[in-house]
């Protein structure tokens, strides 16, 4: 049977600054088809598709809607060319209900009248096989209701071609199950359906045909009844590239940060991590890869004491070993106790109990540096705040994914914000800002970061130069366990590279260093293990020395087993 | 007349003042701004109906002429400080709380100069007994119950209805609520702005005309109207953010606000002079404990409108 | 096919965008420009409200004359600008900050009277019985105190329970007003409600002079509050927490601990402002003790850009305006409104240029940016 052509898309084109998001991509769409679009995060799918629904404007070439060419400016052009997107980020009014909703901004004939429209939501839910009560208000709804309500509000306009962006990320496999079940039935009505995922298993269970988009290019377009999840990973991932990043082998790794059965919960009541177990060593960097929104940040949050836990443990070790006792983060009475447990022992190796002893004479001792730590000192970091954990004389460096809204605070000067770790030092009420300025001068020769002055508001500095400062900063530091999320993402070669050396120079000085990177090549050449994570559970743990790309991106995509508890 | 009758009905005379103020003032945050101009607005809309008085009060207009007369005045001086307070805060998007005092200072003050021209004896003479009709020569307090009084109960039912059943409600909710997402489905955000803080300023400053030309009908009465301005704006939040439940706020605030003048007849109640304070406090004390215990629930439809405060940039995301 | 190429969509006409960044000069020009404007417009206003200036318009220029006049022409007008300056500066430094920390205290006014009424109660209670500076000492306390509860309640209930903090702070005003007319009732037995001049528990006077004690006072509080905003440590925590709540959180700032700590010293300035009132000035309160400056205060504030040094010009600036206008109103035989009449517009001026400050307006067909100065923005 022939089908007929609903969208074309020739040579669409759409530059950032220097970033080529999508280069000269060709794409047919076909009536009642669901078509895939497959590609790792930052490939240009969500660009391409927003170009369709009104909400960039391509720099070149045209789009086709029934063999016409259209000029689609805003989503209300899209919509008067029955093209509707469903977006990661929902856009609804939280104290609306369902129906309100649907029927904002719909010009219509006749007087408002509730009734009816909830008729005819209703009316729509049965035909595509939704569950839905139009009545209900948002703030009350489910992600996956939300998710309804938006594809509802898109078929209430009448929309013939449907985009769906990363319509799984955040369902449960029944919910997948009955999303893909109405998706068949609105193909059966004849609509077109785009969906855009990174989820192999899902593009096989659910479309017709893959098109697969890399670094902005479109690679191809396959029929999924001829193709593999082999075979689509290769395409998607590509060749590997040699990045030329300097890697020496870990000197003597030892247990730094260690994570047993960590559980966390939404404030929803959704599982954002399950069951999450690893142990970063010192002198390793230990990369974490995963599609975006798998749990990453919320993972690194934890250990950093920002989210409060369901279960688990996060333990600590602080090499302490053979150095001697201060009371830098340490009370007497915490002292005197840890000693009459054994802790401690003199330079001869006897132990020290303190047994019988004067405060006053403790206090000598330890202050002499003949007391020594037995063992590295074991810190449980769990439910900790983020300053407790400091007062505790843990060194833990965290880089955030949302450098100015988080790690930083964009109307301050670099001065001001290296103090953001460090301002609480010292007794007196006020500010000592030498340090602090000589460790921004340092910043800026050291990192070569461009600004015009130290005092000048992070927010101006490009976004290289904040993250040179960010980074900097927590280094500067001397962490013993450093975590970055994305610390590359937006960064140009060169400051991609400063980074990477950075990160490697930390690793040679017996830093633990968690790296989170969407990148594959970079992960592959820059660290020393892998940690796979997929929807919150561990789904690999990998020597990066050894595996492939391919190997990962089935981990990262495949998301059958890792449900298969839940289900 | 039955003394609590007297006092039910007082309380309600002297409530539409509120009703206008408040309904006014939740038009306009229900799109998103907060309007502490409304003292000024209702006191330039005072001044407004009370300029055309002047000019019309003693003429040979027939009576409805000069009704109609009067409240468009009100609207059109009203409505331009609603304008002056949209453009600052929408298109030039300046601090609405800034702009809000700044125009409450200058309205307060271009009213009572204007007031201090005006004839009495013109303007509120002859009028009063028109804007009173149909009880202007009953000699209890069911004389305050005029046009303006019943015209504040329908505007109030009338704005709860436009809100709450309409699109046009529906589109002026979302644009206070999440201007993005209103943004986004197409509905233009600055326009809705521009009409509701206009027609609430406009709403708003028919208050102050009914307050000076009917309620108190003196001519000193423009010189207490800024106080009730700000217990206008109280009465948003008792009312939680629902016009008709004005016109019950409003007479609970006017029963508060009058009952120490009331309770001294009764002789079973003692009142000490010390009480009278206290009981015009309460109306104060109510918003706030409505404000605290609602924020203790936090249920949502009694919240503030979300975007409340802020001020909208498409390209702010 | 069709011809329409997608290439030929016109652009909007006109386009606004944030500045990233405006040099100080050049910001304090527009400033400057706009008060020129409204001034101008003023003078407009003036021409058209003033039956003098209409019968011979040269005296348009004795109008522009009186605003230097109302302040500088006697040495008592100067003193008495130089009060009315600190009186207004102290309420703003006291809302800074809060401001600071995003935290929109509109009760300036009302921790401001309740300051007030603090000391006036203690001085009518032991006024007779404690010796003079002792009863001081004691007013300010009661002062600190008064002002801080007031501010302390709605912080404790944003903290909590994130109450709207602005609506809050404006109803608190109402109830301190109402708190103070109650006491006045039980203070002044015959019903007049106008409690008389203390004798006891006045300021000394500095110099031979009854203002230079309170302009000395809100001096050192600005370059104190100065200080403290941007050297000390936890006017460094205020503005992380003002900048983000988030970045306050990653650095392990107790968020609700700084909203209450600082807004009970914003409330506490504010009785110290008060006290000023009380000890200072008037030896009384009544319920129009502050008379509307916690509202000004809010400009003030702002329009100073939470500078504390800044404010000094911007207090000065409106109560140039003040005197200025007042000054007319009595040349010129005018209503005593007049001065807000004139504030008010020049204070529009102000506040919208700040749009010019922060936006940039991009016209069509130009790639430069246009500097929008007179042009009409609608």
């Amino acid at each position: 049977m022939e089908k007929q052509l609903a969208l074309q898309m020739r040579g669409i084109t759409k530059r950032f600054g220097p970033v080529v998001a999508n280069d000269h991509v060709d794409l047919d769409v076909y009536e009642g088809e669901i078509l895939a679009i497959l590609g790792e995060n930052g490939c240009g799918k969500t660009t391409l598709m927003n170009m369709i629904s009104g909400i960039y404007f391509p720099d070149e070439g045209k789009i086709f809607v029934d063999g016409h060419e259209v000029v689609i400016r805003s989503p209300k052009d899209a919509f008067q060319h029955g093209i509707g997107m469903i977006h990661q980020h929902f856009k609804l009014v939280d104290l609306f209900t369902a129906a309100e909703n649907i029927v904002l901004g719909v010009k219509e004939e006749g007087r408002y009248n509730l009734k009816a429209i909830n008729a005819k939501v209703a009316q729509i839910a049965e035909k595509y096989g939704f569950h839905i009560d139009p009545q209900k208000k948002i703030y009350d709804m489910s992600v996956s209701e939300k998710q309804t309500v938006e594809i509802i509000k898109v078929l209430y306009r009448g929309a013939d071609i449907l985009i769906l962006d990363e319509p799984t990320a955040v369902l449960t496999p029944q919910e997948i199950d009955k999303l893909f079940q109405v998706l068949r039935r609105m193909k059966a009505d004849g609509k077109s359906i785009i969906i855009i995922t990174h989820k192999l298993n899902e593009v096989l269970a659910v479309s017709d045909r893959v098109a697969i988009l890399r670094k902005g290019e479109h690679i191809a377009t396959v029929n999924t009844a001829e193709t593999n999840e082999a075979q689509l990973t290769e395409m998607m991932v590509g060749k590997k590239v040699d990045l030329n990043i300097d890697r020496e082998l870990p000197r003597s790794p030892a247990p730094r940060l260690v994570v047993e059965g960590l559980n966390l919960d939404d404030s929803e009541g959704l599982h954002v991590l399950r069951d999450i177990s690893f142990t970063a060593n010192g002198g390793e960097i230990l990369g974490i890869a995963g599609i975006a929104g798998s749990g990453q940040r919320e993972l690194l949050e934890s250990i950093a004491g920002l989210q409060p836990l369901k279960s688990g443990k996060i333990i600590f070790h602080n090499p302490k070993k053979d150095k001697p006792v201060t009371f830098f983060h340490k009370s007497m009475k915490r002292v005197k106790e840890l000693g009459a447990q054994g802790a401690f022992h003199d330079r001869q190796g006897k132990p020290v109990s303190f047994d019988g002893m004067a405060t006053g004479a403790v206090r000598k001792w330890v202050e002499s540096g003949d007391v020594l730590f037995k063992e590295d000192e074991i810190i449980d970091l769990r439910d900790k705040t983020p300053l407790q954990i400091r007062e505790l004389g843990v060194r833990l460096s965290f880089v955030p994914e949302d450098r100015l809204g988080m790690g930083l605070v964009g109307s301050m000067g670099i001065t001001d914000n290296m103090m953001l770790r460090s301002y609480r030092k010292g007794h007196a009420g006020f500010l000592d800002r030498k340090k602090p300025r000589a460790l921004a001068d340092e910043i800026i020769h050291e990192l070569e970061v461009v600004t015009p002055g130290v005092n000048t508001p992070v927010r101006r500095l490009s976004g290289g130069n904040v993250q040179k400062v960010l980074v900097g900063r927590e280094i500067a530091f001397a962490p013993k366990v450093l975590m970055a999320a994305y610390p590359v993402r937006g960064l140009d070669i060169n400051s991609s590279y400063t980074i990477y050396h950075l990160l490697n120079k930390q690793k040679e000085n017996g830093v633990a260093v968690i790296f989170v990177g969407e990148d594959l090549d970079v992960l592959l050449a820059l660290c020393d293990r892998i940690l796979v994570i997929n929807s919150g559970s561990i789904t690999g743990l990998v020597d990066a020395r050894t595996v492939t790309k391919e190997e990962i991106g089935l981990l990262m995509t495949r998301t059958d087993y890792a449900r298969k508890e839940d289900a | 007349m039955n003394i609590w009758l007297n006092f039910l009905i007082d309380s309600l005379a002297f409530g539409a003042t509120f009703i206008y103020g408040s309904t006014g003032e939740i038009l306009t945050e229900k799109a998103g701004h907060l309007n502490l101009g409304i003292p000024g607005i209702m006191c330039m809309g005072g001044a407004g109906g009370v300029m055309m008085l002047n000019l019309i009060g003693k003429s040979s207009l027939p009576p409805v002429l000069i009704v109609v007369l009067g409240i468009l005045s009100a609207l059109l001086m009203s409505g331009l400080m609603g304008l002056i307070y949209s453009f600052m805060t929408v298109t030039l998007r300046a601090n609405q709380n800034v702009t809000g005092l700044a125009l409450t200072t200058f309205g307060v003050g271009l009213m009572k100069v204007i007031m201090s021209k005006m004839n009495a004896t013109v303007y509120l003479v002859g009028p009063k007994m028109l804007y009173r009709w149909p009880f202007a020569y009953r000699q209890d307090s069911l004389q305050c119950l005029g046009v303006l009084f019943f015209l504040a109960i329908v505007v109030a039912i009338a704005a709860s209805w436009v809100l709450f059943r309409t699109k046009v409600g529906l589109h002026l909710r979302a644009v206070g609520e999440n201007p993005a997402t209103a943004d986004a489905v197409g509905i233009n955000v600055n326009r809705y702005k521009y009409a509701a803080t206009i027609i609430g300023s406009s709403i708003a400053g028919l208050g102050g005309f009914y307050y000076i030309i009917d309620y108190m009908a003196s001519q000193e009465a423009y010189l207490s109207l800024e106080a009730f301005g700000w217990l206008s704006i109280a009465l948003v939040i008792f009312a939680l953010w629902r016009p008709h439940m004005t016109i019950i706020g409003s007479t609970v605030f006017g029963f508060l606000f009058s009952c120490s003048s009331y309770i001294t007849n009764i002789d079973w109640i003692h009142v000490t002079m010390a009480t009278k304070p206290l009981l015009k406090m309460l109306p104060y004390v109510v918003t706030v404990l409505v404000l605290i215990i609602s924020s203790i629930r936090n249920k949502r439809e009694n919240q503030p409108p979300s975007s409340l405060g802020l001020s909208y940039f498409r390209e702010d995301r | 096919m069709s011809l329409h190429h997608a290439s030929e969509v016109r652009e909007p006409l006109m386009h606004l965008s944030k500045r990233s960044a405006i040099h100080p000069a050049k910001a304090w020009a527009i400033r400057l420009a706009a008060i020129v404007l409204g001034l101008a417009v003023c003078g407009l206003v003036a021409f058209l409200l003033i039956e003098k200036i209409q019968e011979k318009p040269e005296k348009i220029w004795d109008f522009y004359n009186a605003f230097i006049k109302g302040s500088f022409s006697t040495s008592r007008k100067f003193w008495k600008f130089l009060k009315n300056l600190a009186i207004l500066l102290g309420i703003a430094l006291a809302l800074t900050p809060a401001f600071r920390m995003r935290f929109w205290n509109t009760g300036a006014e009302g921790q401001t009277l309740m300051g007030v009424l603090g000391a006036i109660a203690v001085d009518f209670y032991w006024g007779e019985a404690l010796p003079e500076p002792l009863l001081l000492a004691l007013m300010l306390l009661a002062a600190l105190l008064c002002g801080g509860i007031w501010a302390l309640i709605p912080a404790l209930c944003k903290a909590k329970w994130n109450t709207n903090e602005t609506l809050f702070t404006l109803m608190m005003n109402y109830v301190a007003t109402f708190v103070v007319s109650y006491f006045l009732v039980i203070w002044v037995p015959n019903g007049s409600s106008s409690l008389p001049k203390m004798k006891t528990g006045k300021l000394p006077s500095v110099g031979g002079n009854d203002y230079l004690l309170i302009i000395l006072v809100v001096l050192i509080l600005t370059v104190g509050l100065y200080i403290y905003l941007n050297y000390s440590k936890h006017g460094y925590e205020i503005n992380v927490v003002g900048e983000s709540v988030r970045t306050a959180q990653y650095v392990g700032i107790n968020v609700r601990k700084v909203i209450i700590r600082t807004m009970l010293l914003s409330g506490m300035l504010c009785g110290l402002t008060g006290y000023l009132i009380a000890a200072g000035l008037d030896q009384t309160v009544t319920t129009n003790s502050v008379g509307g400056q916690g509202f000004t205060a809010i400009m003030v504030s702002w329009l100073g850009k939470f500078n504390p040094l800044a404010m000094i010009v911007t207090s000065g600036l409106i109560q140039l305006l003040n005197q200025g206008a007042a000054q007319i109103s009595q040349d010129f035989n005018v209503s005593g409104a007049l001065p807000d009449v004139i504030t008010g517009i020049i204070l529009f001026f102000i506040i919208g240029s700040e749009f010019f400050i922060n936006y940039q307006i991009h016209f069509r067909g130009g790639k430069h940016a246009v500097q929008a100065g007179g042009e009409a923005v609608k």
